[in-house]
């Protein structure tokens, strides 16, 4: 039984703008799905309607097993700017009622996992743009989530940055079990990253392939130079191609 | 420009202006009742000091009270307007006709409703209007303010109305809010003086009469001197607002932040 259902599932904004048309999608838990697109394809429009942020003007989302708990990563780090990194991190349990030293714990152990360890008491003023995206999906994972919604989280940060970012989500998706949703207008992004990568057609968005990706094991950045890697590339690359048409 | 130097020199300005005024009224022989000398203020200062430090402390706690309603009546609006269009739709012109009126213009008003035996109440309620609105509009403004992509991961975490208030539409209207009081602050001492000035002879005792009542005997010196206190107690105001807000947003705000580069 997959963990999430979109059938034929429409959004059409009150301006008129139709966002997304006919999409259908099935979800399998356990599964690294990225949606990639050009810009204005409906992409995040999507995340948010399966984050149930917004209602799909028709059709339906359905979680066949019952509503997982969620977490969602934007594209900025969108932390509290008064608050530190633990108590960032800990908002989820903080909204849930769970405070005192277990919840401290459980958020000082995301900020670990993301590797910012001795960072639980600087401000997102002192932290760098890379730093705040680890403290934003250490607030993320901190809420024990099943279901990981990404908006092009990694958009705004230079490559390095990106690539190790990139590692460190692979790791907690496999550590934790999450499903990942992941929208991104990167071809190499998706291709490394996803189980599988959807390709969307702009204006309205629209599924246009879906490319199951075979991964080894371990992904690395010797991977990214390996034959494989380039032919997935390749083959990513012409379906969003063929889609822009 | 070095620390020091920016609070010598107009220490040092406001040295050589009060030596000037001393030497030219002394020079020119000017009357006490048209200009007088800084000593003589000074010299008025201290004949009349437990007159003038009791309306002092009358004019201050009027202010003080008023800027703390002001606080409290403009936070709990501004958060009713947040939860409910209809209420804002209603309320909000009304609240804009109590900003644009003159405080001048309504102080009879409320004088004759509130009565002149009870001035003081009559006096809060002028400066309590005048402090109302910039405190209003600015925490309204800044509880608006509020990141939507945060918001919505509220709405994720199942947040209720009251979370999304405390830990999210608060703390960002907070610099605001001590924007606005900075603004209202010295608005309510102007609405205390201003009322005083309004209520006339014989009632009201504080700065603002004083000033009213040195003036009809020609005791200019002793006019400068509460115009000093009045000064000195305004910026006394501004001076802790600014300290509070700084240290309130030292942590975070880029307001209160020193530029690295």
């Amino acid at each position: 039984m997959p963990l999430l259902t979109l059938s034929h599932v429409s959004k059409s904004f009150d301006n008129g703008v139709a966002a997304l048309s006919d999409v259908d999608l099935r979800v399998a838990a356990g599964e690294f799905v990225s949606l990639l697109g050009p810009s204005g394809c409906g992409k995040s429009t999507a995340l948010r309607l399966i984050a149930q942020l917004l209602k799909p003007s028709s059709g339906e989302i359905a979680f066949p097993n019952g509503r997982p708990p969620t977490g969602f990563v934007f594209q900025e780090p969108t932390l509290m700017p008064w608050a530190d990194a633990l108590t960032n991190a800990r908002l989820p349990l903080d909204l849930e009622h769970k405070n005192g030293k277990e919840a401290d714990e459980r958020a000082a152990r995301a900020l670990a996992r993301v590797g910012l360890a001795g960072f639980e008491r600087a401000y997102p003023r002192e932290l760098s743009g890379g730093m705040k995206m680890r403290v934003s999906i250490a607030r993320a994972i901190a809420g024990a989530p099943k279901l990981l919604l990404m908006d092009e989280p990694f958009a705004a940060l230079d490559e390095l940055t990106r690539q190790s970012l990139n590692d460190d989500l692979l790791k907690l998706w496999r550590e934790d079990g999450l499903t990942v949703i992941f929208v991104t207008h990167s071809v190499f992004e998706s291709t490394y990253l996803s189980s599988r990568v959807v390709v969307m057609t702009p204006r309205p968005g629209r599924v246009a392939v879906d490319i199951a990706i075979a991964q080894p094991g371990n992904r690395d950045a010797s991977y990214r130079l390996t034959p494989e890697f380039s032919a997935n590339a390749a083959k990513v690359s012409a379906a969003l191609r063929e889609a822009m048409t | 420009m070095n620390r020091a130097a920016q609070i010598i020199i107009p220490i040092a300005l406001g040295i050589a202006v009060l030596a000037a005024w001393q030497f030219l009224v002394r020079f020119y022989g000017v009357p006490h009742y048209v200009l007088p000398a800084p000593s003589d203020i000074w010299v008025a200062f201290l004949e009349n000091f437990s007159s003038l430090m009791a309306s002092l402390w009358t004019t201050l706690s009027i202010t003080l009270i008023a800027m703390a309603l002001a606080f409290a009546g403009s936070v709990l609006l501004a958060i009713l307007f947040l939860q409910s269009r209809i209420i804002e739709t209603a309320l909000y012109p009304y609240a804009v006709i109590l900003q644009v009126t003159p405080v001048i213009a309504i102080a009879p008003l409320i004088l004759i409703w509130v009565g002149l035996e009870r001035i003081d109440t009559a006096l809060l309620i002028l400066a309590w209007i005048v402090a109302f609105f910039p405190l209003f509009a600015n925490t309204l403004l800044g509880l608006k303010s509020a990141d939507h992509n945060l918001a919505d991961l509220f709405r994720l975490y199942g947040a209720s109305r009251w979370q999304l208030l405390w830990k999210l539409q608060l703390p960002t209207a907070l610099p605001n809010m001590l924007a606005g009081a900075r603004i209202s602050g010295g608005l309510a001492l102007i609405g205390t003086v201003v009322a005083e000035f309004a209520a006339g002879s014989g009632t009201a005792t504080g700065l603002g009469w004083r000033i009213v009542e040195a003036g009809n005997r020609l005791e200019i010196a002793k006019m400068f001197a509460a115009l000093a206190l009045l000064s000195i107690a305004g910026i006394a105001i501004f001076f802790s607002l600014s300290l509070l807000e700084y240290w309130l947003l030292r942590r975070w705000h880029e307001s209160a932040l020193k530029r690295q580069i």
